[in-house]
Order: structure tokens, then C-alpha cells, then sequence
């Protein structure tokens, strides 16, 4: 799941050069969509299919309204702009919506366990969730690889100016790529919201977390998403299980637990500081 | 750069009254930002409470805390220094009442919390001017503890966020549970994945589960829990249990039993007429927040029937004696100002399109808590 | 058309009579803001260091705001329990006194920033950025988690700090203490701008290769500008651990890092007074916005926004009416 975060991210981040702390609003945008279509209709699908479009249309009134000003401006400044689109998204839905949780639901044909083969029980709909990033990891690979927008992407991302003077509209080419980066938030928001809590502020842990993956996996890769996010979710997962039981064998239980823990919550920052400094532009990032 | 003082009370609309209040009442609480769903809660209790105890002489200044602990620090500075406030109250946040209380009372001013009750405030760190409407942390957690012996569970495994309120919360489960942990996690604050933990629950062969986890870490576990196919009975306090969370929660949480010193189902005319007006003023069910609020300035007002709150030494004996009609029926303050209260094993049920909780017995009677003793007033 | 010398002398001017003013007509409440602004102001003159003059841009700074804040709470912590601080292989005390409280505040930040600068700055660009942010969550969740100083909680130090002679409880001299070390700084910060050094790192932002080719080591350089920055906003930090007789994680988080860029941008880029006109205009709209409404975030985001998109210069880049500096 952090996948789809990341590679919506990632595709922003790499392709056009512009740091986006408001890509966690959108996929709240998503969440909050998704709970309320779902509210208003009944149907999973549907809601999945609001997440997307209102995540997608955001992207695009952000990206015509603001974003566009700053791809020649630097980092700073696209900082401090998506920083100031964090609070306007998240006070904006509060007003909407107010201030309490909303509800969303697993469908009922896909929640349950079902039994693996060696008798594991896994809950059904997580398995659905790795399907779906898988498939979203091809299909943007095809994409991106093999249509001609994915050409002209590519193309874009190594020298704006050339590509624009070869005819390509690169303004209207950005904001379809920004609303394809929103999409994927979206989409990662309304399934996601499914087994977590609709709330405000739901879009920031996460998009520290994919902050750290993009970087890990070295941005603008599509691949380095993928291990990024895989290479992640093991530590946290890994760390919160086994440290804690290392630091028993060493003092007390009590502070064992709370000490491991504590180290624990600090492991993926400790992996991407020891990649950054193993490699400065991450696992496979070719670009400084 | 001169302030403008700011009353959103005046927005109810009885309280433009502010030339010859008598009483100024300062609230700081969490009205934007994530958790001010608690806030506004008890907001909306205490103002029902102010007004419709008919006086006009008590004006209430109320501003957002946004969940910040050096915001609340300024805004009680500000309330103290220039609104000159008699009474702080509001705070949700137990790290936030840290930052504010021991400053206020320091500075002479009452303190009513109607949330927070953070075990150094109850113990060593108790002041004659602060006072706990609403529990001590441990409170709820121990109650979930003497229900679980009561339910004959022998082997629990336990779960609570890596942060004090956390570790407070299984002590306090342990100080009553009697049986075995089959296991001790903390999670990571603001987790929202809990498969891991799901995984190790599964595999620990405990005979029941009691977490805390508040706010959106709740919300997650729960679903989690109920899609992953572990059957076993999960017992917890009410704050992911509460009015405001549960409709998120959805079926996850039906038949759950959490521990609340308050439910709306407590048979007794003032709790009837506290839900009824409730409802017809907002449009919503009250939370237990919001009957916190509610108890707070009930608590207030007939602490002000029989003394003024400029004499300091006859109101707060006023205070200590309670005399309110409790939407928890009886209530009573401890030595060192904290309830002592009965606390209930409540249900999570379905009542037509809205899930809420149905009383189904006492977890612990006229309970009081474990810092009373280490508390020199 | 005001120069931005004028400029500078009436923002100081007016930072320090409204206090004064506040104080004659019994305003507390106004000298407390003011304090903040300055304390605010303080540490974002610190960033600025790295960021306008190194062209740094981290997002992590609420490190070494953390640790001085922290730096005070531990040892005032220590003095008012009467605990040892440390009882091997010599006692240490916990310590009330504002000097000493400062010095380490200091010291232990600019190890800080000396450490992870040795450690990020072989990155450049977006990722120095992620590295700051990724060390500055670190230190976010280690102090949420850790319970020997309140964990989430936080530390409550009942009563203000002292420094000799003076009584820090009464806000104007707190805030006199406050002004003063701003002072000192802004002074220190010009020198430092036209120093050699000063020089030399406004160069290495620039072209990195030149600097290199002059035969200066740029990575040096901008070693001693982050742990020089460090070390200011860590001061800062034991300040407003002060102000607010209180230290709690939050000190860390990465919204702190934000705010602190917010400040520098605000008032202007790259000006030495920049960012203590960022710091007070945000003090300022913190509370006239505040009245606004629990939806006062919506609209500083807008302002915000307003500002980066199509006022680059900042306050000082309307005023003086120089867009660039």
C-alpha cells in the first residue's frame, strides 16, 4: 500500500522535479471521498472509483493553481507552498466534513481470512491489496515504458525546454502526470481507509513514510519505490517484533519492551540516514 | 499589536453579558487539528451545562489549543495575565495539562479537569486548587482489568502506544488483572498497520485481548482485528469506544466490552434530561466528553451557589464537597480531588442505523485510585 | 520606498517599545508575545545561517531547537528534585542558572549538528533535505519514547530559570534577556557575513566547484555554518523551554523544522533581519488569525501560499521594494 503512496509520489517527484509535501492531503482527499460515496451508495467500487476521480481533480485545480508557478523555483519554496497547501487541505475537509472519524468498510466479499497453502490464515482483502499494488507496478512500468505518453514523460524529465520545442505540450503534460501521481494517492487512500481510520491529518505519517521510501529506492524509480516500500515494511514490521525480544535478553522485561520499542519506532529513519550515506542517491537513483 | 480578546461563547448566544460577569471562566481545549472531536465534546457539554444553569454572570472565554502543548502554555498565560480568568478548565491531552496545570494552580487560579488526569497530578504533584471531574488515566484501564477476572479470562495479551499514557494504561490493567499475560507489546504512536501485532496475538495462545489505543490507532486495530479471523474477546476502556469514534468503526466493534464511568442508559433524571437537551441542541449523541464537560460546569455552578470565587478557601471547599447532580449519579472527590466513582462494563450495540454502548454491569464500585496516598495537600 | 536599513532599525525598534509600551500600561500578556516573537525570531535567525547564507535547506532544524530545549529541561529538572544528574565517574548536578543552562544548550547542539552534518552533508539537494527530515524524526520519536524525561509528556519545570541579578519571573526582564541575546546575534550574524568565511560559504552556495578550485574545502564550510546554526537555535530552544516553563517533544517534530523555513520566507530570504520579521509577523497573525475562528490554519495556509506564489521577497521584499536580494 505504501507502494501506491510512494509511486504516485515518486512519479511527481522524479519526473517533474518538485518536492510535494501535499501528496498525504490527497490521499486523505481519497479517503474522504471514498467514505463518502461509499456512505451515500452502499458500493465499494464506487467509492474507489470517487477516491480516484476527486483525488485526480484536486490534483489537477492544485497543479494548475499552484503547482504550475513553482517548477522553476527551488526546493525551498516548493517546500514552504505544498506545506501551505497541507493546512488549507486539512482544515478545508474539517470544515466539510467535521471533526469526527468517518466509516468505510471492507466489502463483505472480500473481507474474512482465507487459509494458504501450509494452513497460514491471511485476511483475504490484504491479499487483494498486494494484487493491486503489483498491478499497479506493471502497469505504470508498461505505461511509462511502452505508451507514447510514457516517452514524452521520460523525455520531459531530461530537459523540459528540448521537448516543449519538439511540439509536445509539456504544460498540459504536467498536470496530467500530477493528476496521475493524485490518482494513485487517491486510490491508496480509499483502499486503505477501508482497514484504518478515516481522519483528518490521516495523510501525514504516511507520506513521511513515503518520503523515506522514495528516497531509499532513489527518486524518480519506479523500481526503487517498489523495493523501497518492500525494504521498509520489513524493518518496521521486523524491528517492532524482534527488537524488543533482543533487548530481553540483555535487561529487564519491563524496560526491554519500552526501550526495544523506542528503537524500534527510530529503524526506518536509522535505514534510510545508513542508504543515504551508503549510497547518496539511494538504491537506484542514476540523478543527484 | 494590542489583543483582542476573543469569546466564541458569546456564539451561544446568552452570554454577551460581559460587562458585570462575576466569573471568568478561561477554556482551553482542542477545536482544530486532529482530536478536536474530544474537544469540541466537551466543549459543547460545558456550554450546555453553563447555560442552562440560567445564570448570566459567568462568562466563558474558550480558545484552541490546537493540540500544541506551548500553545496551551500561552494561552493560559493569556487567559492568567491579561483576561485575568478565575477558573482554567478544558484540556484533553494528558501532556498538555503537564504544561498548563502545575503553572495555573502555581499562580492561584482553580484548575477543573474535564478529561486529563495524568498519574503525577493524582500523586505527588496534587495541588489544592486542581481538581479531576472526570478519572484518573489509570482509572478505566484498571476497571478493564477487574472485568476481565470477572469474564474468567486467565491469559491476556496486552497492547498500548510507546508513550506514558500508554504504559499507564497497561499498569493500570495489570495493577487488577489477576491471570497471565500471554504477551506485552508497545506500539509505535500513530501506528496505523497492526498486522504484526495481529500475527503475534494470533500465535501467543492468549484467551483474550485489552488494548489502548486511542483515536485513530483504534479505529485501525479494530478493523484489522475483525477481518483477520481472530475470534478471541477483546476488552478495552471507552475512548475507542465512544460516540464520536464508533460510528468509524462500524460492525468491527459490536458486542466489545469497554469500561466507562459514564454511558447514556444510566438511569437517573439528570443523565435523561443531560442526553435529551443534548441531542436537541447539537443534533448528535452526547459522548462521554461531552458529559465530562457537562459534570465540569454542573460542578462550577454549584460550587458558585454557596460561595464566591474570589474567596478562595470557601469556594474550593465548595468544590470538595460536589454537590451536583452527576450525569454519573453519585460523585464524590477523594483527598486528593479525584472522583471516586463508580466505573461500568458497557456493550457495544447496534440501535437502528447507530452503534452506541448498552450498560451491562459494574466493573468496579466507587472506585477511587492508586496516587491518593502519595498525595500531601 | 523604505532602504532595508531603515527597515531594520524600525523593526527593531518597534520589537522592542511595544514590549516597553505593554509593560508601562500592565499588558503581560503583550511582552510574553513579544518574548516569543524574538525567541522565534532567535532560531530562525540560526537557520538562516545555514539556509540563506549556505543555501542548506533542512528540515530538520527542530533538532537542535529540541535539544536546547531539552538541555534546560533535564538540568532544571535535576535542580528542582534535587537529583544527581550524573553520579559517575563524578556527580553532576542539575542546575537552575540561565549561563550555564545556555552553554550547554550550546555545546550539546552544536555536537549535534556537527555529527549529523558529518553524516548528510555527503548528499545534496532533495536528499539533504529527506536526511534532515529523517534525523530530525528520529529525535521525535527517541524523545516521545523514552521515559526517563516524560516521554510524550513532556517536562514541567515549575518556576523560570534564574540569571544573576535580574528576577526572570517578571516578563519585561525576561524579555530584556531575550532581546539582548537577539542582539547580540543579529550583531554576530553580520559580522559573520562579511568575514572571510562568511564569504567563502555564500560562495560555495553558488558554484561549489569555484570554491574548490580557489583551493577551500566547500564540504568544510558548510560544516561549521550548520553547526554555527545549530548551536543558535539550540539557544533558542533553552529559551523557549523558558518561555514556556516547558519541554515536550513536539520541540522535534517536523512541523517545527516547517515553521521555522515559514519564518525565513515570510519576512524575506537571504537578509539577516529577514527572519525576525517572519518570526514576529507570524507571532502576530498566529493571534489576529486566531480570532478568526477554529478555521484560522485554512487561511495562514492561503497567506502562505499567497506569499511563496507571488511576493518572493518576503516582508522586506515589499517594503524595500527589491524583489531579489
Amino acid at each position: 500500500m505504501l507502494f501506491l503512496m510512494a509511486a504516485g509520489l515518486t512519479l511527481i517527484f522524479g519526473v517533474m522535479g518538485l518536492i510535494n509535501l501535499a501528496h498525504g492531503s490527497l490521499y486523505m482527499v481519497g479517503a474522504f471521498a471514498a467514505a463518502a460515496a461509499a456512505a451515500a451508495t452502499g458500493s465499494f467500487l464506487v467509492a474507489v472509483a470517487a477516491a480516484i476521480a476527486a483525488a485526480a481533480m484536486a490534483g489537477v485545480i492544485v497543479e494548475l493553481a499552484v503547482i504550475r508557478r513553482l517548477y522553476v523555483r527551488d526546493h525551498l519554496e516548493q517546500v514552504l507552498a505544498t506545506f501551505a497547501l497541507i493546512l488549507i487541505f486539512s482544515e478545508g475537509t474539517r470544515w466539510i466534513f467535521g471533526s469526527f472519524p468517518l466509516f468505510l468498510d471492507i466489502p463483505s466479499y472480500l473481507s474474512g481470512p482465507v487459509s494458504l497453502p501450509g494452513g497460514i490464515q491471511y485476511p483475504l482483502y490484504r491479499l487483494v491489496l498486494i494484487l493491486v499494488g503489483l498491478l499497479v507496478a506493471v502497469g505504470l512500468w508498461l505505461f511509462i515504458s511502452r505508451t507514447r505518453i510514457g516517452i514524452q514523460i521520460r523525455a520531459g524529465e531530461n530537459d523540459r525546454e528540448m521537448i516543449a520545442a519538439l511540439g509536445v505540450d509539456i504544460g498540459s503534460l504536467y498536470t496530467f502526470v500530477f493528476a496521475l501521481g493524485a490518482a494513485l494517492a487517491g486510490l491508496a487512500g480509499a483502499l486503505v481507509g477501508a482497514i484504518q481510520s478515516v481522519q483528518i491529518g490521516m495523510g501525514e505519517p504516511i507520506l513521511i513514510l513515503a518520503f523515506v521510501v522514495i528516497v531509499i529506492g532513489g527518486i524518480g524509480s519506479i523500481r526503487g519505490a517498489l523495493i523501497g516500500s518492500l525494504l521498509v515494511g520489513l524493518t518496521d514490521t521486523l524491528g517492532g517484533i524482534f527488537l524488543p525480544e533482543l533487548f530481553k535478553l540483555l535487561v529487564a522485561p519491563d524496560v526491554a519492551t519500552s526501550t526495544g520499542s523506542a528503537l524500534a519506532s527510530m529503524s526506518i529513519y536509522v535505514l534510510m540516514a545508513g542508504v543515504l550515506i551508503w549510497r547518496p542517491t539511494g538504491l537506484f537513483g542514476a540523478r543527484a | 499589536m494590542t489583543y483582542k480578546s476573543i469569546a466564541i461563547a458569546a456564539s451561544i448566544g446568552m452570554l454577551a453579558t460581559g460587562a458585570f460577569a462575576e466569573t471568568k471562566i478561561g477554556m482551553i481545549t482542542t477545536l482544530s487539528g486532529g482530536g478536536a472531536g474530544l474537544g469540541i465534546d466537551v466543549r459543547d457539554g460545558f456550554m450546555l451545562g453553563i447555560k442552562q444553569s440560567g445564570r448570566d454572570d459567568i462568562e466563558v472565554v474558550i480558545e484552541d489549543d490546537q493540540r500544541k502543548p506551548d500553545v496551551a502554555v500561552q494561552l493560559a498565560d493569556k487567559m492568567i495575565q491579561s483576561e485575568k480568568v478565575d477558573i482554567l478548565t478544558g484540556i484533553i491531552w494528558s501532556n498538555l495539562a503537564m504544561a498548563v496545570v502545575p503553572a495555573a494552580t502555581a499562580q492561584g487560579k482553580f484548575y477543573l479537569s474535564p478529561n486529563a488526569g495524568p498519574s503525577a497530578l493524582a500523586g505527588q504533584g496534587c495541588h489544592e486548587n486542581y481538581f479531576n471531574v472526570a478519572w484518573q488515566n489509570d482509572n478505566l484501564h484498571e476497571a478493564a482489568g477487574a472485568y476481565a477476572n470477572t469474564a474468567g479470562y486467565g491469559n491476556s495479551f496486552i497492547l498500548a502506544p510507546n508513550y506514558p499514557a500508554g504504559k499507564d494504561a497497561l499498569t493500570g490493567y495489570k495493577r487488577f488483572f489477576q491471570g497471565n499475560l500471554a504477551g506485552e507489546i508497545y506500539t509505535e504512536l500513530g501506528q496505523t498497520d497492526y498486522a504484526a501485532e495481529i500475527a503475534q496475538i494470533r500465535a501467543s495462545g492468549a484467551d483474550s485481548v485489552f488494548f489502548f489505543l486511542p483515536g485513530g490507532m483504534g479505529i485501525s486495530f479494530l478493523k484489522q482485528y475483525a477481518d483477520s479471523g481472530v475470534d478471541l474477546p477483546v476488552v478495552g476502556p471507552a475512548f475507542s469506544f465512544d460516540q464520536g469514534i464508533l460510528q468509524a468503526v462500524g460492525p468491527a466493534a459490536l458486542g466489545i466490552v469497554n469500561t466507562s464511568q459514564w454511558n447514556k442508559d444510566i438511569n437517573n433524571p439528570t443523565n435523561s434530561a443531560f442526553v435529551e437537551s443534548f441531542v436537541a441542541e447539537y443534533g448528535r449523541l452526547p459522548s462521554l466528553y461531552a458529559s465530562q464537560g457537562f459534570d465540569t460546569a454542573q460542578l462550577i455552578v454549584s460550587a458558585l451557589g454557596s460561595a464566591d470565587v474570589s474567596d478562595q478557601d470557601a469556594f474550593r471547599d465548595a468544590l470538595r464537597a460536589a454537590e451536583f447532580d452527576s450525569t454519573r449519579g453519585d460523585f464524590a472527590f477523594g483527598p486528593n480531588h479525584h472522583p471516586i466513582q463508580t466505573i461500568y462494563a458497557r456493550e457495544v450495540i447496534q440501535e437502528g442505523d447507530v452503534f452506541t454502548n448498552r450498560i451491562i454491569g459494574v466493573a468496579l464500585d466507587n472506585h477511587s485510585d492508586a496516587y491518593a496516598a502519595d498525595c500531601k495537600m | 520606498m523604505i532602504s532595508e536599513k531603515a527597515l531594520n532599525a524600525i523593526l527593531m525598534s518597534l520589537l522592542f517599545c511595544v514590549p516597553l509600551w505593554a509593560w508601562v500600561s500592565d499588558e503581560p500578556f503583550t511582552i510574553t508575545l513579544a518574548t516569543r516573537a524574538v525567541i522565534f525570531a532567535l532560531a530562525a535567525v540560526g537557520l538562516n545561517v545555514a539556509l540563506g547564507l549556505g543555501g542548506l535547506v533542512s528540515l530538520g532544524h527542530a533538532v537542535f531547537f529540541g535539544i536546547g530545549g531539552y538541555a534546560m529541561g533535564i538540568l532544571a529538572f535535576h535542580a528542582q528534585t534535587y537529583s544527581p544528574l550524573m553520579e559517575w565517574p563524578f556527580t553532576i548536578s542539575g542546575t537552575k542558572l540561565m549561563p550555564v543552562i545556555w552553554l550547554m544548550a550550546i555545546l550539546f547542539s552544536g555536537a549535534a549538528a556537527f555529527i549529523i552534518g558529518l553524516l548528510s552533508l555527503r548528499t545534496t539537494g532533495v536528499y539533504f533535505i529527506m536526511i534532515t527530515l529523517a534525523f530530525g524524526q528520529m529525535f521525535f520519536f527517541f524523545a516521545i519514547s523514552w521515559p526517563a524525561y516524560g516521554g510524550e509528556d513532556g517536562l514541567s519545570i515549575y518556576i523560570r530559570n534564574s540569571f544573576p541579578g535580574m528576577n526572570t519571573l517578571d516578563p519585561i526582564q525576561f524579555f530584556g534577556i531575550c532581546f539582548a541575546i537577539l542582539s547580540l546575534v543579529l550583531w554576530l550574524n553580520v559580522r559573520l557575513v562579511k568575514s572571510p568565511f562568511g564569504l567563502a560559504l555564500n560562495a560555495a552556495r553558488q558554484s561549489s566547484e569555484r570554491v574548490e578550485a580557489v583551493g577551500l574545502d566547500p564540504f568544510r564550510l558548510r560544516l561549521i555554518a550548520l553547526v554555527i546554526s545549530g548551536m543558535i537555535c539550540g539557544l533558542a530552544g533553552a529559551l523557549f523551554a523558558d518561555l514556556n516553563r516547558f519541554v515536550s517533544p513536539t520541540m522535534f517534530s517536523w512541523q517545527m523544522s516547517g515553521e521555522l523555513i515559514v519564518f525565513i520566507v515570510l519576512g524575506g530570504l537571504g537578509r539577516t533581519f529577514g527572519p525576525v520579521a517572519g518570526a514576529t509577523l507570524f507571532v502576530v497573525l498566529e493571534h489576529a488569525l486566531g480570532g478568526i475562528g477554529e478555521y484560522f490554519l485554512f487561511f495562514l495556509g492561503l497567506l502562505l501560499l499567497v506569499v511563496v506564489l507571488f511576493a518572493r521577497g518576503g516582508l522586506y521584499g515589499i517594503i524595500t521594494g527589491r524583489a531579489d536580494r
